[in-house]
């Protein structure tokens, strides 16, 4: 049990670099808007980085029509 | 291939008949309500982020088009004198380059993509530097080089894709409110991991002093939590230790002498016995205690926050411009500088910055903010016109009487301020109970703490540590705002904004609704609501001849008269206060009161035919031959105001009319609508006797209004509700705001109202229930410091969760 005597300075030192760091997001602005970037998330548009070959475009519902 | 829906792609209105306009978007065509919605969407489309339209989750709104009188408003942005106000230099960190920054409002914004489509579209300007929106409080961050771009040009690209912005400057208050959000983050952050560590160290106290462990690790698991709750008292419970003090200065108690005491008293003791040993130590309780008060605290803050900001984006807080005349040439200078004696020019679909009289020109003016009446008034050289009313049609010079305390306006402003002195004041009962019920809880603790000192000196002290963390009067004090701000919070999302405190209670209370008839009953947009046909043409093609005539004019009467027009008219001539001529077909119409129209006709009618079929505001269309027919203009009524109106007569409220409006129509919108009690042509200080009276029968009174001549009567009643299109002045003053216009929310917020009051009840019930049984319970030794700190929690959680049924 005497290793407690190690673990628990550890623990200590390890919840005040976890609040040093939310400290630190806090005052850099990372918590002023909580919904953004839930969203903006989707957003990024990749169809650039999508090779030509692999693109399927959902969107063309006219093509299915005109099969049918 | 067209949709076959009939709903604009891009707003989702419903498209006219036989309007055509489609434009093809990744190869399928789509159609569009109007020009405004297609260019928008062209512009979208062109810049390559038809992405927008696959990620909405809400349709968007249906963009105005751009005015040049827009295009010119904007450019006043640019005037370095009035830039002083919003606009921060700032240089770039990199690359050295001096940099404009300002924040802008922007409205229109209904879901995500709008956010995405901004952003992605104002960077795509070589001189904006960046250009970011807060989701959460709809506002953008810009900057720009003003070398490269102006600022009216930015504001401009954000019209162009149907939104609007204006530059904003936020208030003092607003900057303390958001730099304190910061700090209680950080404070419930380190309350919150102190709480966890504690409650890691405590349990094998708990357990350990039942099992028995060595005194070195008791005397460690106790020096960790000291050292953890250190920062948790010294900092995030110092809002609490600070209140205290107030409090105490002040001689008011509030829940914080107990917490303080609670808090200090438990920390302090505990670390005395770490240090030189004894029993047993609280500091779980202390981080516990800390943390949900802190919780319960943010919370509150947050929705007050989020209230004031909604409440500063209506306003615009930028001072508004006039043009002055200097030596022939137009001058832009801010309103607060005008003299009397300056001339200045009034552009078309502006506000007239002060009272003067008219130097050059002629056009009417809408003075229904002030009269309440609701036809424009027309007005030429040397005429009187009032500062706060709006310029239709043509341009006007009018030279400056009277400014600052001498206008029209001020008095207006002196009458509100003696009616709010007068405001009875319903609320500060709960505040008195609950400092009764904090010297109450003092009381009581010293007294058991000096009873066991005498039974049993060593568990004297956590008995009273118990009584003071049991007792704490956190669901009581929890009890009302936790409902008041769940209320708030559902009432806010669906269009009624609450700006003062006692409104949800006074809602409950209410008996009594007044409202105003322009703009709140009604529209406030001219309709034809009626056509008489007086020849052997049917009502469609006199309503073809003239919407084809009333299309060249600027006047609200002919936005009545909806694009339906199938001829083309040219030789237009405009009379202001007469109507319009013009030549369709080579056949001369006139368009009009009758008194004008008349003239164009060659042979002499009789008085009969002269006289307009019924009461009401009648235009005239003649040819020269002879009368053709009539059309009534009307305020159009909304159309839910009816059904309101039965409501709540249906639940006992007591409504009337009371309007500034002279004409019949305040009589007939009464009956129409079935209010008994309607008076017209009340001034201000009419409305406001009228209102005391009411006041002198016990009649709690709601006041409904969208104008300047409201804003009296609207201080004076107990609660007042603004109409979302109201004049900022009216919207400042009143108690809560109808951001939807939609007078339906008006019995949804009576609804609730009246559900928050029992929640409220049911909440206080429960508190005091709780605190009577845990009292004694505490005071006999049978209740733990710990157990009283999570019994506490637990009773605040369940006030919490029963508030939080006013959402659903």
């Amino acid at each position: 049990m005497e290793i407690l005597y190690i673990l628990i300075p550890l623990s200590i030192f390890l919840v005040a670099i976890a609040i040093f760091v939310f400290n630190w997001a806090v005052k850099s602005g990372q918590f002023d808007d909580l919904e953004g970037p839930a969203h903006s998330i989707l957003f990024d548009d990749d169809k650039d980085m999508i090779p030509k070959e692999a693109q399927v475009d959902t969107n063309d519902d006219s093509q299915k029509k005109n099969h049918g | 291939m067209h949709t076959t829906s009939g709903h604009c792609y891009h707003c989702g209105e419903s498209i006219p008949n036989g309007l055509n306009i489609s434009l093809t978007i990744e190869n399928k065509t789509h159609s569009f309500c109007c020009h405004g919605c297609s260019a928008v969407a062209q512009m979208i489309t062109e810049n390559g982020m038809e992405g927008f339209y696959k990620h909405r989750s809400q349709l968007s709104v249906t963009p105005q088009e751009i005015e040049e009188t827009t295009q010119s408003e904007l450019k006043i942005y640019d005037n370095p004198d009035l830039q002083k106000e919003f606009v921060f230099d700032f240089t770039h960190p990199e690359s050295s380059t001096e940099l404009k920054q300002a924040t802008l409002i922007i409205e229109g914004i209904t879901c995500a993509a709008c956010i995405w489509l901004l952003e992605n579209h104002i960077n795509t300007n070589s001189g904006v530097n960046s250009f970011t929106i807060n989701h959460t409080t709809q506002r953008a961050t810009l900057c720009w080089s003003p070398s490269l771009v102006k600022l009216s040009d930015i504001l401009l690209m954000v019209y162009q894709l149907g939104y609007k912005a204006h530059p904003y400057k936020a208030n003092i208050e607003e900057e303390i409110l958001a730099k304190e959000r910061k700090k209680a983050i950080i404070r419930l952050g380190i309350a919150g991991f102190a709480m966890m560590q504690n409650m890691m160290f405590a349990i094998p106290l708990y357990v350990g002093m039942a099992s028995g462990i060595s005194d070195g690790f008791i005397s460690l698991f106790r020096w960790v939590s000291l050292l953890v709750t250190t920062p948790v008292v010294l900092y995030a419970a110092r809002p609490f230790f600070q209140a205290a003090i107030r409090d105490i200065k002040t001689r008011h108690l509030t829940m914080d002498v107990p917490v303080s005491l609670a808090i200090g008293i438990a920390y302090l003791s505990s670390a005395y016995i770490t240090i030189f040993g004894g029993k047993d130590v609280y500091f779980d309780s202390v981080a516990m205690f800390t943390f949900f008060l802190l919780l319960g605290r943010f919370l509150e803050a947050q929705a007050r926050l989020k209230s004031g900001q909604s409440i500063a984006s209506l306003i615009n807080l930028i001072p508004p411009s006039a043009i002055k005349i200097v030596n022939g040439s137009e001058v832009v200078i801010s309103v607060k500088e005008l003299k009397v004696g300056d001339l200045i020019r009034v552009k078309p679909a502006t506000l007239i910055p002060a009272d003067g009289i008219i130097h050059k020109g002629q056009s009417s003016i809408d003075e229904s903010a002030l009269t309440g009446e609701f036809m424009p008034v027309n007005k030429q050289a040397n005429d009187n016109v009032t500062g706060g009313t709006s310029n239709v049609e043509n341009p006007l010079d009018i030279t400056i009487t009277a400014v600052g305390a001498n206008a029209r306006i001020s008095s207006i402003m002196r009458l509100l301020d003696r009616a709010q002195t007068e405001k009875p004041a319903v609320a500060l009962i709960a505040d008195k109970v609950a400092s009764y019920f904090v010297a109450a809880v003092l009381i009581i603790t010293a007294s058991v703490f000096i009873f066991w000192w005498f039974q049993d000196q060593e568990s004297a002290f956590s008995i009273a540590l118990s009584v003071l963390v049991v007792t704490c009067p956190c669901a009581l004090s929890l009890a009302t705002p936790t409902a008041l701000t769940a209320a708030t919070s559902l009432l806010r999302s669906k269009g009624f904004l609450i700006t003062r405190g006692h409104v949800l209670e006074s809602l409950a209370l209410t008996n009594e609704l007044i409202f105003d008839k322009t703009g709140t009953l009604t529209k406030g947009q001219l309709v034809i609501s009626q056509v008489v046909s007086n020849c052997d043409l049917n009502n469609s093609k006199l309503f073809s001849l003239a919407s084809s005539l009333e299309q060249y004019s600027e006047h609200p009467i002919a936005k009545a008269f909806s694009n339906n027009h199938h001829y083309s008219a040219d030789n237009i001539s405009a009379t202001p206060g007469g109507g319009i001529e013009g030549t369709i077909n080579n056949h001369k119409y006139r368009i009009g009161h009758i008194g004008y129209a008349a003239q164009l006709l060659d042979n002499e009618l009789s008085d009969r035919h002269l006289q307009t079929p019924d009461k009401g505001h009648w235009l005239a269309l003649v040819s020269q031959e002879k009368l053709l027919g009539w059309f009534l203009i009307e305020d159009a009524i909304r159309e839910e105001s009816s059904l309101v109106i039965n409501t709540l007569k249906q639940f006992g409220y007591g409504v009337s009319l009371l309007s500034g409006d002279q004409s019949e129509s305040v009589f007939t919108t009464a009956k129409t609508l079935g209010i008994d009690t309607a008076i017209g042509g009340a001034s201000p200080e009419d409305k406001l006797s009228y209102m005391q009276k009411q006041q002198g029968l016990n009649k709690n009174i709601i006041m409904v209004g969208d104008g300047l001549n409201d804003v009296p009567v609207m201080a004076g009643t107990q609660l007042s509700i603004a109409m979302g299109n109201a004049n900022d002045l009216t919207k400042m003053k009143a108690d809560a705001i109808l951001l939807s216009s939609n007078l339906d929310t008006l019995l949804l917020a009576l609804k609730t109202g009246k559900k928050t009051r029992k929640i409220i009840r049911q909440n206080l019930s429960w508190a005091i229930a709780y605190n009577l049984i845990a009292l004694p319970l505490a005071a006999t030794g049978m209740i733990p410091p710990y157990a009283a700190a999570i019994g506490m929690s637990a009773s605040s959680l369940i006030v919490v969760c029963n508030a939080i049924r006013l959402n659903k």
